[in-house]
């Protein structure tokens, strides 16, 4: 079937049934790629799994953020409706019960992420609260009908989720044909509570247990700041009315601030509401936790390189400050890397890569041999040594596992150095090495760190430090380091505890030293004589210049001096260790590319500089100019950039003939005659077409043949 | 500038010109150059220095800014494909002052000449003959005044002038030439060449409207010369700048999309290795993005040229054994509505119909999330099309497309395409961005478009009123032809209200068509039905009769009709 027609838009194709693809053959995607058919479905199976790891460890960090704002949530659910539940008809209760008891959620600006929060909400709401709950949002609401007929729907839907389906009669009645309004809701509500009433009295409180007999209907508003006013306000006002035949509670899921509610509400409707403010975890320290717990950490073998860090880092800041967009790049920095690399088969935890590194074959043994940082390995050992590991596969292999290892090890030390050293950078004023962990992750994996002035700096600075904070920070170091999993680390320990004893018989010591000062002062009062005065003020200056350190001043020396060689010893970057092309996937630009991807400069490019694209040496050109050899359209483009708002046809038209006919040479002279070429003319038409096609001109009524421009300035 | 030329033309006859008054006329000649520019310069010099003088500090730290923005978004990482991501937004989105309309003929000219072309031959050639050699092959000469002539006689004037410019070097050697070959043919010519070269400084002048004089007045009193306003400022007059020459004035037949497309076919595609040889990388990442697809992704493609070949490639050598939809988005009266109509009822076999797209949307995802097995993927041409790009339209495919066994593939053209989706939407597409620059032209996406330059409604309104015509009486032909040689009569003139129903009547007495008005009456009614004649009341109150069909297109008509009779 040919798929143009003027008749039809969409072309299904369904394959007779027995030829159907079966879907696991996504291992064969995997491994079309021809130049590497090694282990490609074990590389598969490892990048699949590592990835549900990582994808079930995200969710938990989630989960674990939320814990704190849910059980808030929960507690006020549970309050608000405690008199309806008693069932109290007291005065007071009656005049307060005009109010709708309301949760303001704030969520932040991460609109994207909303999403997960309030599916696990709801999914805490149905465990520990009410099986009544509707998920409402704007899109779906431009009506307070659509508004109504939705809640109906959620609501009665939920309902015969939580009683199965034993009853037949209400599931059949859909949800279009009720009529939608306050008092079929709540007669709905009457007959479901009475009904779990009765039930709950004769099944002796099973299934509801965790509900009370009257649960409150939960209304969420997931985004609150796009709903129209008027259907906010009515379906308020309305609801206001009924509060007390059903227990009603709204969460507003609110993104920018909670003015936004005043804002959006005359007083009237927004003294209807009780309102309570809930703050959520902010994207940020989200995002820090999901760095510490998926980067910083030895459970994931995958590890990030640098410029990639920084990409996805900046995709968060600069754009949409998405958890979820953040770990989505790192799902597909995941596949990339086992996509493109054919030695991240040994990418895994270190008893599986040990085994496999057994099993390699030949081939993969080459493609190690190529690694770059391997051949600086090599290059580095005696030359017996180098030839045994260029040819004999085994002693290469063995030599593999113990750089395994050794990478393994040295991920364990980075990352309790690099939390010890954030400790100390991230007390210090102006934080020359960043305030986040990620900034000092970032700014170790790039370079030496050490080499760096903001780490000389910050030397400096924690040269510095006041007693009191030192060893508070030694203490934090220590309990970093004991919880630590590295084996290293017990001398460490050791040395750290020893620097805390010596301050603090610093501060007996301190006493006496006083006392020494204070006897100098009186010397100083007892001279009389001038010269003598004079004298001993120099002696003083002096001895002051050339004065040994006070103890406390050469301990924390020491102390910095220690944690600077440890930063030394541990925090080399990844990229000198060998062997780290297998854990840390690199190519910045191909993620950058399909994530923050950029069409109008790609099309600029390609408009302005086929030869970016096309490499024909015709194309080629200096500077901002093209080659009158270029494509039409690119052609036609130039022509149409040098003009105002409004476009000439006929002029522009003229221009391409002159350019193309000049570009043709032989036919300048040939064709000649008074009018434009045929073929010309048809290609002007095509190009031009494309252009419109492409949104840089538009058809125009003000002036007979005239195109209107719509993009301003040259380029 | 005329004076000096004037004693010139005047002493050909007579005296020999030396080497060096050559020199100088040609110094002279550029002079005049400086001088034009001069007084363009005046004009706009004030509002470019002040723009300097305000924007340049401004400007330079914003794109210090911006560099460092990009830099920070690694955007420095070594590009393997090299495919120009190094651009930075400034020059993409770069603000400049609208042009006048002259400066896209001195472009082309300017692209004309670059080197290695035709006319840097034809050069050397000339500058080989020494100036004395007053013996010239007679065929030099005739082709070179032929070529002069062209200029006169068809390029019109301002594109003349265009190409004149840029080369004085050329004109004046055929000017020396001129003076030794003492014909009166070559002395016209010489005085058409010289108006050509002496009018470029008064049309400059000219060209240079008022409301641009008095735009840059303004802008010098308020001192308030700010990109922004500078731009509101541009836009505000509706005065447009542009030549008033028209397609018609051109003689110039236009195209049907018959032979447009026949045309077309027949140019050879430039550079067809170098494309083949683009859409072959492309084609290696098929497997890639059937990968990326099974894991969640869906896959975008962007950049310049059609990807509809590209896309269908992959839909036959890739998805040949998986059910999918191929919706063509450039499609004229394509729907959300109708794509969704074909996943209910040729993908699900649902027979019924749905109240609304969003009950039908949650019938589709209800029935994906219910049966795992079902897999479909979607490839879309344009998803930027113009029936597709609503706000409405593209939330409903993003939340198809956000279901696990629904797989996406698109493609997009637009250059504000981008702007269509917000955070929430593009996190229900769950994008991978592919640059995918072919190059190859919009053959498809093109053709329904109702283009600019194509005949399209001609034809048909041609072929429509012949019909409709040959159905009738032989004096309903009659009455249509007296309006229609009644307007095209008056096609001269612009405010041509239609011909008066009175006068009408009256004409159609005298030829013998109608006996009363309300015989017209009804024979009118039924042009009008058929849109062949719309009525219009003028301010008096008379009704107008007018024939809505292009003059070129009424001619065809008449002709034709001579034809038949």
């Amino acid at each position: 079937m040919y798929l143009s027609s003027v008749a039809r838009g969409c072309f299904v194709f369904k394959p007779s049934p027995k030829k159907r693809r079966v879907s696991q053959k996504t291992v064969n995607d995997f491994g079309e790629r021809k130049d590497d058919s090694e282990d490609t479905e074990l590389r598969f199976v490892t990048c699949q799994s590592l990835w549900h790891e990582i994808k079930s460890e995200t969710e938990q960090i989630q989960e674990d953020l939320n814990k704190q704002l849910f059980d808030n949530l929960v507690s006020f659910l549970r309050r608000s409706h405690s008199e309806f539940q008693e069932k109290t008809t007291k005065w007071t209760c009656q005049m307060k019960s005009r109010e709708i008891p309301t949760a303001a959620l704030v969520l932040g600006v991460n609109v994207t992420d909303h999403d997960l929060t309030f599916r696990s909400l709801s999914e805490v709401l149905q465990n520990n609260v009410t099986p009544y709950i509707a998920l409402l949002e704007a899109k779906d609401c431009p009506g307070i009908k659509n508004l109504m007929q939705k809640l109906m729907g959620q609501l009665m839907n939920c309902y015969i989720d939580v009683e199965s389906l034993e009853d037949e009669d209400y599931v059949q009645v859909s949800q279009n044909r009720i009529r939608c309004s306050m008092t079929s809701l709540i007669n709905w509500y009457e007959s479901v509570t009475k009904k779990t009433d009765s039930e709950t009295l004769s099944k002796k409180r099973t299934s509801s247990s965790r509900h009370w007999q009257s649960p409150p209907v939960v209304v969420i508003f997931k985004d609150m700041e796009s709903f129209t006013t008027k259907v906010l306000q009515d379906f308020i006002v309305i609801s206001s009315q009924h509060i007390r035949e059903l227990p009603l509670v709204l969460i507003f899921g609110i993104a920018t601030s909670p003015m936004i509610i005043h804002s959006l509400l005359p007083h009237s409707v927004s003294s209807l509401l009780c309102i309570e403010l809930f703050q959520s975890l902010s994207c940020k320290e989200h995002l820090s936790t999901i760095i510490d717990k998926l980067l910083l950490t030895t459970q994931f073998p995958f590890k990030l390189g640098e410029k990639v860090l920084q990409v996805l880092i900046n995709i968060f800041l600069y754009h949409d400050f998405s958890v979820q967009n953040f770990i989505k790049g790192f799902q597909l920095s995941v596949v990339e890397h086992f996509y493109s690399q054919p030695l991240s088969v040994l990418c895994c935890q270190l008893v599986d890569a040990k085994k496999r590194v057994d099993s390699l074959s030949h081939d993969q043994c080459e493609n190690i041999r190529r690694l770059p940082s391997f051949r600086r390995y090599v290059e580095s050992q005696a030359s017996e040594k180098q030839i045994a590991l260029l040819t004999a596969d085994n002693f290469l292999k063995e030599t593999i596992q113990k750089l395994l290892e050794d990478l393994h090890v040295y991920h364990e030390n980075y990352v309790s150095v690099l939390r010890c050293l954030h400790v100390f950078t991230s007390s210090l004023p102006k934080y020359p090495l960043g305030k986040q962990i990620r900034e000092l992750h970032c700014a170790c994996l790039e370079n030496r760190v050490w080499e760096t002035e903001e780490y000389e700096s910050s030397l400096q600075l924690a040269r510095m430090l006041n007693k009191s904070d030192l060893v508070t920070l030694l203490q934090q170091c220590v309990e970093i380091f004991v919880s630590s999993s590295g084996k290293e680390f017990g001398k460490t320990v050791e040395k750290l505890k020893e620097f805390l004893t010596q301050f603090q018989t610093l501060e007996a010591e301190a006493f006496q030293e006083r006392d020494v000062s204070v006897s100098s002062q009186k010397e100083l009062q007892k001279t009389t004589d001038l010269y003598h005065l004079q004298k001993t003020l120099l002696e003083l200056k002096e001895s002051r210049r050339s004065k040994k350190l006070t103890k406390f001043e050469m301990l924390r020396f020491e102390v910095v001096d220690y944690i600077d060689s440890l930063v030394r010893n541990y925090l080399v970057p990844a990229d000198h260790k060998t062997l780290h092309e297998i854990v840390y996937f690199n190519s910045a630009s191909i993620l950058r590319a399909h994530l923050n991807a950029a069409p109008r400069i790609a099309l600029h490019t390609a408009l302005n500089n086929p030869y970016c694209y096309l490499k024909n040496q015709a194309l080629k050109s200096d500077g901002g100019s093209i080659s009158n050899k270029a494509p039409d359209i690119c052609i036609v483009y130039k022509l149409h950039l040098e003009c105002g708002r409004l476009i000439n046809l006929v002029d522009w038209l003229e221009a391409f003939s002159t350019v193309v006919m000049a570009a043709e040479g032989s036919k300048a002279d040939a064709a000649s005659s008074d009018q434009v070429d045929d073929t010309i003319h048809a290609r002007f038409i095509r190009a031009v077409s494309e252009l419109e096609l492409l949104g840089f001109i538009k058809p125009s009524k003000q002036k007979t043949d005239h195109v209107a421009r719509l993009t301003w300035g040259g380029c | 500038m005329s004076q000096p030329e004037g004693k010139g033309s005047g002493a050909l006859e007579v005296k020999f010109v030396p080497d060096e008054e050559v020199l100088k006329h040609i110094a002279d000649d550029a002079g005049v150059k400086v001088r034009k520019d001069k007084t363009q310069l005046t004009v706009s010099v004030k509002r470019f220095v002040k723009k300097l003088e305000n924007i340049s500090d401004d400007e330079a730290q914003e794109i210090l800014e911006e560099k460092n923005y990009v830099a920070a978004l690694g955007i420095c990482a070594q590009d393997p494909v090299g495919n120009g991501s190094s651009v930075s937004g400034g020059e993409v989105y770069s603000f400049q002052t609208p042009k006048c309309s002259s400066k896209m003929a001195e472009l082309a000219s300017a692209l004309a000449q670059t080197p290695g072309q035709s006319v840097a031959p034809e050069c050397p050639e000339k500058t080989a003959k020494t100036p004395q050699s007053s013996k010239r092959s007679s065929s030099n000469k005739v082709q070179q005044r032929s070529k002069k002539k062209e200029f006169v006689s068809t390029t019109p004037y301002r594109l003349r002038k265009r190409l004149a410019a840029p080369d004085p070097y050329l004109e004046s050697e055929s000017e020396y030439s001129a003076s030794c070959s003492e014909e009166e043919d070559e002395e016209d010519q010489k005085e058409v060449s010289a108006v050509g070269r002496k009018t470029p400084a008064k049309t400059k002048a000219a060209s240079m409207p008022p409301p641009r004089n008095t735009l840059a007045k303004k802008i010098k009193e308020d001192k308030m010369s700010n990109l922004v306003e500078e731009y509101f400022e541009a836009h505000s007059s509706s005065k447009v700048l542009t030549s008033d020459r028209t397609l018609q004035k051109l003689q110039k037949r236009r195209l049907n999309q018959q032979t447009l497309h026949d045309l077309l076919k027949k140019a050879p595609l430039a550079y067809a290795a170098e494309i083949k040889e683009l859409n072959q990388q492309h084609e290696s990442l098929f497997s890639k993005w059937m990968l990326q697809l099974h894991l969640g992704f869906n896959i975008l493609l962007y950049g310049l040229g059609s990807k509809r070949d590209l896309l269908e490639k992959f839909r036959t050598s890739v998805l040949q054994d998986s059910v999918h939809l191929v919706v063509n988005g450039y499609f004229p009266s394509i729907t959300v509505r109708s794509i969704l109509n074909s996943i209910t009822e040729e993908v699900l076999d649902h027979i019924g119909t749905f109240r609304s797209p969003l009950d039908q949307l949650e019938f589709v995802i209800k029935r994906f999330k219910e049966d795992s097995s079902l897999e479909l993927y979607v490839l879309i041409h344009n998803l930027d099309s113009q029936m597709l790009r609503g706000e409405r339209s593209q939330q409903i495919l993003a939340q198809l497309s956000s279901l696990p066994s629904i797989y996406l593939i698109a493609s997009i053209d637009h250059i504000n395409a981008p702007l269509m989706w917000d955070q929430a939407k593009l996190s229900l597409y769950n994008w991978l961005w592919y640059e995918t620059t072919t190059f190859s032209p919009y053959v498809e996406e093109t053709s329904y478009e109702n283009s600019l330059l194509v005949q399209q409604s001609g034809s048909l309104a041609l072929s429509s009123l012949t019909h409709v015509l040959r159905s009738l009486t032989l004096n309903a032909r009659g009455i249509f032809r007296l309006l229609a040689q009644y307007q095209l009569e008056n096609k001269d003139n612009p405010s041509y209200p239609g011909l008066s129903f009175q006068d009408f009547y009256q004409q159609c007495r005298e030829a013998f068509l109608v006996n009363s008005d309300l015989t017209l009456r009804a024979q009118l009614t039924e042009f009008r039905d058929h849109k062949l004649i719309r009525t219009k009341r003028g301010t008096d109150g008379v009704e107008y009769l007018l024939i809505p069909v292009d003059d070129s297109t009424l001619t065809d008509f008449l002709e034709k009709e001579d034809e038949d009779v």
